[in-house]
């Protein structure tokens, strides 16, 4: 069986820094213009079986909506093959994927950004419908489906005629989730979608994700900072560090076992209402390192609480670790070393 | 038990607009204990950050604190002219805002700003002034402290930034520090290094500590006290644990349980249905009976009171959770 | 809609400001002066015919010698003063708007396609605009209508050349700032090509803030226009504009018929100081960042 969505040796740069002007610097008597290069994704390989919830976590500027945007074909990979239903995508122009759009659909972070504020909700919601079928359906038939869309995601066909800033960030979030459900794809990825909302509003949209997702066997590429959503939501979870994936196992594997260090001091870090679900097991020092100056061998070495010599050397790679989970650490081979 | 240090009664901050009067703060009253920390909790639109800048005297038309009064160490910060407000703030009541940015200047070296805090709270020396920067910055984990004296802002990473804002708030040893959302821009990693060193330095100096914030889990971690807002108004307050373990408000339960909770291992979360009302248009009655699956008519016409609950815990709640329905 | 928008913010803020009540007083009367004018002065100046060179250099009305049929007075050739200048008026204000409008199409366009796609378009255009912003923009139009030659039709180029780069920038920025949003990669992912991106997404949303550049616009416009027909190498005078109204009366106006020359300049003064002062309203309501 092909995987929904399966990415190998993903890597995305950016050149940052501006223009030829921008970047001119006189170094040492010479005139000199250097590349500004951030390594967002630095060869990720994932996958995503049909009907499964994956989540991606990692801190701000981990490379995990790269990933995203990425696979959605916002952006062009630098490196890597990204398969949808056995298709390559990677190198595809726009219209080539066209049809793949039609599997593969996004929800975004920004309820206020990620609606055209100049747009009417019906219109929003049957975009990507109307892309697809160039035209060709019939003007009743499509706004048929954005009315049964809109009241399958808790709205109503009243709120068809209206524009985005008349709704709450729940409800544009709503609409978001329509639009992508407007193709009927079998592959969403959701950037984010809730880190935006108020408490009790992101419950009602992971419930209704949910239930999407049971209703339609939708796969999910579910990208996220917080663990606990990760925990409902999400069959698997992929850990990514410096765009790297450092560790990814079925999520009561990963949550009962974290072994890479940095999962655990996520794990530990993360806050909790229960007094009981505190842990203090590990507890990192300073700061992420600048993804336009990797450090040598591993990534998390600079603040990896057991790291020696080796770490520095040798970028360890990522490898079956029992469990089914994947782990890139050094600790694997020499597990005498995991004692503080 | 003596006087708290910080008492609010009462106190209603509206904002005139144009499209009508938001009663941003509509009869708070909370106190603040010498040495606590005090959760303020809710979601957007609670107005708990509007309750932290009435208390610092912070709020600009067209809104305005239309009554109530807020003791700080038994003098009434309401009825105090912006000369005494401008001592106060800084060296008795220092605030940490969400984005560090916002506070900081960058156009001046993180040197020059803390030492025009103790320039303008403290008698100190140049010497002294330079000295005890040195050891603020190095208390909040900032190394080679005297060096980043000269540093811009911009140059200290989002984190080291917000340290940076700490330190500065701790300069004057104010006795009460109002952080709104201080973590919540953060990384979970680095925010749980500021959490730590936000506690120690509060605990370590006596001072009192309102946070306020979104997340429930951050306030179980950190308070000793929560109040709950809901619509500008008190729904629930009273010791953490209590409150966190037995909610009597079903506002304050439905928050709790929207959290995914790891240990319950629930297909779908317990979620609050609907959203907040339009707070230029609140309900008659219960401002979150449209939400509640407590609600009766009684909620419908009586707005309810705070009610004493025992054990320090209040609810304003016509079926509070753990009496009978 | 009407309803809604007599008792919106906007409306309201509007009843409030007297400058603004001001300015837009003075344009209401100005549109009325360019949409009827040559119905509301008994006499076409530009037809021969009806001049009378028996009174040529008549003073204003309230004057010794003045004439009621003349109310501001006469030219050298007997014109009606009132009627030259609401015949200069449509003149001077078809310009500016025309001009506006094509600075506001080419500037537009020129942005979007920079901000959009960036690269070396974008460093070409923009390279462009630096160097023409170096100059002052009379300086420019000064130069250009020098190798056109008078005209409204050259009048309008060189206008146009001077006024698309301050849209450019404009929109460019506002481009730049739109397509980090979702909501256009929710297009992308939607399957949409760049020109409909552009069409659908970014020009409905980089179009506001044009709305203050261009109104500020068509008064600098007006006074360009009229410094160059001053200067001569404007309009033809066969269509005078009232910057050419003025320069016809300034040879004159050291003979004591000051009146030809000074009241096409109040005229002018007045005109732009009503745009002005409406520009600066729509300014303060429309531009978010002051809010």
């Amino acid at each position: 069986m092909t995987a929904m969505l399966e990415i190998e040796g993903l890597e995305q740069r950016f050149h940052v820094g501006g223009g030829i002007f921008e970047r001119m610097r006189v170094e040492k008597g010479r005139l000199r213009i250097p590349d500004r290069i951030v390594h967002a994704v630095n060869g990720v390989s994932l996958k995503v079986a049909a009907g499964e919830v994956l989540a991606l976590v990692g801190e701000s500027g981990c490379g995990k909506s790269t990933v995203a945007k990425t696979v959605a074909r916002i952006y062009k990979p630098t490196a890597g093959t990204i398969r949808i239903d056995g298709t390559d995508i990677s190198g595809l122009g726009q219209r080539a994927l066209l049809p793949v759009r039609a599997k593969m659909q996004m929800i975004f972070q920004d309820p206020y950004a990620s609606l055209n504020p100049r747009q009417k909700v019906r219109d929003i919601v049957a975009e990507p419908l109307l892309q697809q079928t160039r035209g060709r359906a019939a003007r009743a038939e499509v706004a048929g489906r954005t009315l049964a869309l809109l009241e399958r995601v808790g709205l109503n066909a009243e709120h068809a005629n209206r524009y985005p800033h008349q709704f709450s960030g729940g409800q544009r979030q709503r609409i978001g989730i329509a639009r992508a459900l407007s193709v009927n794809p079998r592959l969403i990825i959701a950037d984010e979608p809730v880190s935006a909302l108020d408490v009790s509003i992101q419950a009602q949209i992971l419930n209704l994700m949910k239930d999407l997702r049971d209703e339609f066997g939708l796969a999910y590429l579910f990208i996220t900072h917080d663990l606990s959503v990760v925990h409902h939501i999400a069959d698997r979870v992929a850990v990514m560090y410096l765009g790297f994936v450092v560790e990814e196992a079925p999520r009561d594997t990963l949550f009962a076992a974290p072994r890479h260090p940095y999962t655990r001091a996520l794990l530990s870090a993360a806050p909790a209402i229960d007094p009981a679900a505190r842990k203090d097991e590990i507890e990192v020092t300073g700061e992420v390192p600048s993804a336009l100056d990797l450090p040598s061998g591993c990534c998390f070495r600079t603040r990896c609480p057991f790291a020696w010599e080796r770490c520095a050397a040798e970028r360890p790679v990522l490898r079956d670790a029992g469990d089914g989970a994947r782990v890139a650490c050094h600790l694997l081979d020499e597990p005498q070393r995991d004692a503080p | 038990m003596t006087e708290a240090l910080l008492q609010v009664e009462g106190l209603r901050t509206h904002f005139h607009t144009f499209s009508g009067t938001v009663r941003a703060v509509d009869g708070v009253s909370f106190a603040v204990g010498r040495g606590e920390i005090m959760g303020l909790v809710g979601e957007s639109g609670g107005g708990k950050s509007v309750v932290g800048f009435s208390l610092l005297g912070l709020i600009d038309p067209p809104g305005r604190i239309e009554g109530g009064t807020i003791r700080f160490d038994g003098e009434d910060l309401t009825a105090a002219g912006e000369a005494r407000m401008r001592r106060i703030r800084g060296r008795e009541i220092a605030m940490v805002f969400q984005d560090p940015m916002t506070s900081l200047n960058p156009l001046h070296t993180v040197g020059r700003q803390m030492d025009e805090v103790l320039r303008l709270h403290t008698d100190l020396d140049a010497a002294a002034r330079r000295a005890r920067s040195v050891e603020m910055l190095e208390s909040v984990g900032i190394s080679r402290a005297a060096e980043r004296l000269s540093a811009y802002p911009h140059q200290f990473s989002g984190g080291m930034r917000q340290r940076v804002v700490i330190a500065i708030a701790l300069l004057a040893s104010p006795r009460l520090i109002v952080a709104d959302e201080p973590t919540t821009a953060l990384d979970v990693t680095i925010q749980s290094q500021i959490l730590k060193l936000m506690r120690r330095q509060i605990r370590e100096r006596g001072a009192s500590m309102i946070l306020i914030t979104h997340d429930l889990a951050v306030v179980a971690e950190m308070a000793d006290h929560i109040t709950v807002l809901y619509c500008g108004k008190v729904v629930e307050r009273g010791p953490a644990d209590t409150v966190l373990r037995r909610p009597a408000h079903p506002y304050t339960r439905g928050l709790i349980d929207s959290i995914p909770n790891p240990a319950l291992r629930k297909e779908r979360l317990n979620q609050i249905p609907g959203m907040v009302p339009d707070i230029r248009n609140l309900p008659v009655g219960c401002n979150f009976r449209d939400r509640c699956p407590r609600a009766t008519a009684l909620c419908a016409e009586v707005e309810p009171a705070l009610q004493d609950r025992g054990s320090g815990q209040w609810a304003a709640c016509h079926h509070p959770l753990d009496a009978a329905p | 809609m009407t309803a809604a928008f007599l008792s919106s913010e906007f409306v309201h803020n509007y009843r409030r400001n007297p400058s603004a009540i001001a300015g837009s007083a003075i344009l209401v009367i100005f549109a009325v002066i360019v949409t009827l004018g040559p119905w509301l002065v008994w006499q076409d100046p530009y037809d021969i015919a009806s001049l009378n060179l028996l009174d040529s250099y008549k003073p204003p009305m309230w004057l010794p010698g003045g004439d009621a049929a003349y109310p501001l007075g006469t030219d050298g050739q007997g014109r009606d003063l009132l009627a030259a200048i609401f015949y200069g008026t449509r003149v001077s204000v078809m310009i500016g708007l025309t001009a506006m409008a094509f600075s506001c199409l080419l500037g537009t366009a020129a942005g979007i396609l920079a901000g959009y796609y960036g690269g070396v378009i974008d460093s070409v255009l923009m390279r462009i605009a630096d160097v023409q912003l170096s100059f002052p923009s009379m300086l420019i139009a000064l130069f250009l209508m020098s190798a056109f030659g008078t005209g409204v039709d050259k009048v309008l180029i060189a206008l146009t050349a001077v006024g698309w780069v301050v849209y450019a920038r404009t929109v460019r920025g506002q481009t730049l700032s739109e397509i980090e949003k979702e909501y256009v990669q929710a297009a992308r992912v939607a399957g949409l090509s760049d020109t409909k991106i552009i069409l659908r997404h970014i020009l409905p949303n980089v179009t506001t803030p044009l709305i203050v550049v261009a109104t500020v616009q068509v008064g600098t416009f007006i006074l360009i226009e009229a410094s160059l027909s001053f200067l001569g190498v404007g309009v033809p005078i066969t269509q005078p504009s009232l910057g050419l109204l003025i320069k016809n009366g300034f040879d004159v106006l050291f003979s004591g018929l000051w009146w030809t020359s000074v009241f096409p300049g109040l005229f002018i003064m007045a005109l732009v100081f009503g745009i002005n002062l409406f520009g600066d309203f729509l300014r303060d309501e429309l531009n978010p960042r002051l809010k």
